[in-house]
């Protein structure tokens, strides 16, 4: 059995135009998404306070629920409802943070059968404090770009053998992301915002592989940025919380990503080797065009997987497979209409 | 070829210690070797980030030497004007005669020579300040978490929790993780308390009504008294003035156990001290008869009982409405002790035990299921190949799991689906491998042929392309905490395994069916 028929060839590097006018659309439709909604919407993780999980086995009525948590001095809380077999959960989510003595936690499932008139269990509690979301903000940031960083590097040492330039490169910048912020602290008292910070950390790397002409590592990396900022924004759009198990799954959106365009750029510099008279963009679209099938079919168990973790694996991992479904899809596109025409566009620089 | 290749042994010894690691999980107490370890989200239990206020044990550490200073320059008879605590936490002092400045120096090398002073004109007179130096200050901060660890641990061993985790993290943070606890509430309780506990005079000579109101006698202050009806509901406080200073703390405390009082049937908690604070003991009741004694503990009374007679042997009881688990607990955090700076909640995750056994039952029926479609695609698109990729698929499961049990590496949640997703992501090796031979095969190469270089040039492509997905997880293992970690965890494990069974395993069944023979392969089913 065979999906793609040998011989066969898509010109996907034709495309270029498209995907480049489509890509700038959806990064650009990210962005304004995540202007409009004030940032990505932080779950408990990174904004700090308490979300308590509360399983009925029968339909609660809200009002009572809501006046219960006024009553008890959680006004401010909101509350989603959701079913799932056959309970139904209650997500009650607040700003404040108790401590051990105040009791609430045990309190909350006692008055809620009081006034409700049915059994209410406690299934999660989950609080974090504002020095601990603090951190993880920054901790899931700082993973980001090392997880980045690192990645080019092996690229560029692999593909074009430059281990050491690119390992120096990446050495200044890891310097830079560390010291920086500490000499700005001790010498002017200014704290910078990290992902200021990591985002010019970021395009000062990507400038300097296109300075010394780091092709691949630029493609490559470029591709990964382009799948993380489009996943964040299709968030944005969905309206999903982002928790540490989101940055779990974008951490493997990149490397998977990554699997994908590495092997579209082994083909290319097998190609290349016995290039013959063709193009460039001919070897490209030829590399992509030998890898389809492949591409096509783990793109396709993956998602397979992905689709039944989300349909039966239940409300807590809803939206890291949600996250990983949408970072394959994009994963898989970008190695072929990012990844690729960057290649391109600097081997015509470099007049290769 | 060879069939007993490296490859051959390579794969009978990953298989016998798979199989040796694994069955312990399905067949607890075969031998000796530990189960996969659930994380608290699959088992239920209470994960605490306890911040350690070091600060207040820095201030306690400055009062203490306030007082000392007091008493040695009182003894010493150096005179003074003033020795106070200044508004950023250093000491002053005020020498009453300037010329007294020399002698003043002498005494400080002698008696505090682990503090820091300088020399300060203020208002034209001479102030010393006392500081403690940085080295002594993250010593103290250092011993306030260790102390506090300490202190954590007994109150945790005594509760009674399997296998509970705690340690620190960074400076002054405490990590604890208690599976499957069914209290966790009584338990925050339990490791929240400061547990200072501190007797105190009641100052009867002043009206505590007149305090309220602000005309407050020096050395003295307010605490209150909580009182509590049979259900534990607090139904009013109660003011008293007490001086200031404890005559005696919990710091001479030997044992603390419950006991029942025959005449009301009522829980207490009777207190034995050593024999310095029994001895101490005796003295203050005997100096205080009649009038009544504050039993503190973080600064809220429990009773007040008025002293009848010189108490002698170095008993006390502490009453005061409890439960029997009330008792029993505060019993617990007298005998481990105080902790040395109060403790914060910073994190708080509690996971119930239902929603962590649904949790495994959800995830294992998506692994099967997502498991059965690669599996059955697998066979359809690559008939003979493909079952022999299936078979690597299957082991690969085997694999992660050994692995997660031999490590003593712990499976969450999302290490779950990291499984179901290595699921998907593990016959990309084998997928590779496979076009490769294809593509080989149209090239007009024999079947042998075919193999040896599919898999040669697959081979270099699988490595690069596995790498960068060993980055990631690195990274996310080097970052992450708790449930995410152990998503890194199997993904990394994952990723060697997928990368073994194809390029081992796979490999060796193929030379198996086709080299093995000598005569020649017509054709792969592929």
């Amino acid at each position: 059995m065979q999906i793609i028929k040998p011989g066969t060839n898509i010109d996907f590097i034709g495309k270029r135009k498209a995907a480049m006018i489509l890509s700038a659309a959806m990064i650009l439709f990210s962005i304004f998404s995540l202007i409009l909604h004030k940032g990505p919407r932080y779950g408990v993780d990174f904004a700090g306070g308490t979300q308590i999980l509360v399983s009925f086995q029968e339909a609660v009525d809200m009002g009572q629920v809501h006046s219960t948590l006024d009553q008890m001095g959680l006004g401010n809380a909101t509350v989603q409802e959701s079913r799932e077999g056959r309970s139904y959960l209650l997500q009650i989510r607040t700003i404040q943070t108790f401590d051990a003595d105040s009791g609430i936690l045990m309190e909350l499932p006692r008055r809620l059968h009081e006034t409700t008139g049915l059994g209410a269990e406690i299934l999660s509690i989950d609080m974090v404090g504002p020095q601990i979301s603090k951190d993880l903000r920054s901790q899931a940031l700082y993973a980001l770009f090392y997880a980045l960083l690192f990645i080019t590097v092996y690229i560029s040492g692999r593909f074009e053998m430059k281990w050491m330039l690119s390992a120096a490169v990446a050495g200044v910048f890891v310097s830079v992301v560390y010291l920086f912020p500490q000499i700005m602290e001790n010498l002017f008292r200014i704290s910078l915002p990290i992902p200021l910070l990591i985002l010019t950390a970021l395009i000062l790397s990507f400038l300097v592989f296109w300075k010394l002409g780091l092709a691949y590592a630029l493609g490559a990396g470029i591709a990964l940025l382009h799948d993380v900022i489009i996943t964040i924004g299709l968030f944005s759009v969905l309206d999903i919380e982002f928790n540490l198990p989101i940055i779990a799954a974008i951490l493997t959106i990149m490397g998977y990503s990554l699997n994908d365009t590495i092997i579209i750029f082994d083909r290319v510099r097998e190609n290349l080797a016995s290039r013959g008279k063709k193009t460039f963009a001919a070897i490209l679209n030829q590399s992509i065009n030998e890898t389809l099938s492949r591409t096509i079919i783990t793109s396709g168990t993956t998602l397979l997987v992905l689709i039944t973790l989300f349909i039966l694996g239940g409300g807590i991992i809803h939206d890291f497979s949600r996250a990983l479904l949408v970072g394959v899809v994009v994963g898989t596109y970008s190695s072929i209409f990012v990844a690729c025409p960057i290649l391109l566009f600097l081997h015509k620089k470099q007049g290769i | 070829m060879k069939i007993r290749s490296w490859r051959f042994y390579a794969v009978c010894v990953a298989l016998i210690l798979a199989i040796i690691y694994i069955l312990p999980t399905f067949n607890p107490g075969l031998w000796p070797n530990k189960t996969i370890n659930l994380g608290l989200d699959l088992q239920g239990g209470m994960h605490l980030v306890l911040d350690v206020e070091v600060e207040k044990a820095l201030e306690s550490t400055m009062e203490r030497r306030t007082y000392e200073l007091r008493d040695q320059m009182r003894r010493e008879r150096i005179r003074y004007t003033s020795v106070r605590r200044l508004p950023d936490g250093n000491i002053g002092v005020r020498l009453a005669d300037a010329s007294d400045a020399d002698i003043f120096s002498a005494f400080h090398q002698k008696e505090f020579p682990d503090m820091d002073v300088r020399r300060h004109t203020v208002d034209e007179g001479l102030e010393f300040r006392f500081s403690i130096p940085i080295e002594e200050k993250n010593h103290i901060t250092k011993m306030a978490t260790e102390q506090a660890l300490e202190t954590i641990r007994n109150r945790i061993d005594e509760f009674g929790v399997n296998e509970p985790d705690i340690r620190i993290q960074g400076e002054r943070r405490i990590i604890i993780q208690l599976p499957g606890i069914e209290e966790p509430e009584r338990a925050k309780q339990l490791i929240g308390k400061t547990a200072l506990l501190e007797f105190k005079i009641v100052e009867d000579s002043h009206d505590v009504q007149d305090a309220l109101t602000g005309s407050m006698p020096p050395g003295t202050e307010i605490l209150y008294e909580i009182r509590r009806d049979a259900s534990g509901q607090e139904t009013g406080r109660v003011p008293y003035l007490v001086s200031r200073r404890a005559v005696l703390t919990g710091a001479s405390l030997t044992d603390a156990r419950v006991q029942v009082d025959s005449q009301f049937n009522e829980p207490y908690v009777s207190i034995s001290f050593d024999r310095q604070g029994a001895r101490q003991f005796e003295r203050i009741t005997g100096e205080n008869i009649h009038k009544r004694m504050a039993i503190v503990l973080d600064n809220n009374i429990y009773s007040a009982p008025v002293i009848q007679d010189r108490i002698s042997g170095g008993n006390a009881r502490i009453t005061g409405n409890f439960t029997m688990e009330g008792a029993r607990d505060l019993a617990i955090v007298l005998r481990a002790g105080a902790l040395p700076a109060p403790v914060k909640i910073i994190e708080e995750r509690t996971v119930g035990p239902t929603l962590g056994a649904e949790s495994i039952r959800k995830g294992l029926i998506s692994m099967l299921v997502g498991g059965g479609f690669v599996l059955l695609f697998m066979a359809v698109y690559y008939k003979g190949a493909g079952l022999v990729a299936n078979c690597a698929l299957v082991l690969n499961i085997l694999f992660i799991g050994a692995a997660l049990a031999a490590f003593g590496a712990t499976l969450t949640l999302p290490g779950i689906a990291g499984m179901v997703l290595t699921l998907g992501m593990a016959v990309d090796a084998n997928v590779l491998i496979f076009e490769r031979i294809r593509e080989e095969l149209r090239l007009g190469r024999s079947p042998i042929a075919a193999i040896h270089a599919g898999f040669d040039r697959a081979t270099l492509t699988i490595l690069d392309a596995n790498v960068t997905t060993l980055i990631a997880a690195l990274v996310l293992f080097q970052f992450g905490s708790g449930p995410v970690k152990g998503f890194a965890v199997t993904l990394c494990l994952g990723v060697l395994s997928s990368m073994f069974t194809a390029l081992v395993m796979v490999r060796l069944v193929f030379d198996i069916i086709y080299d093995g023979q000598n005569k020649k392969v017509a054709q792969l089913s592929i």
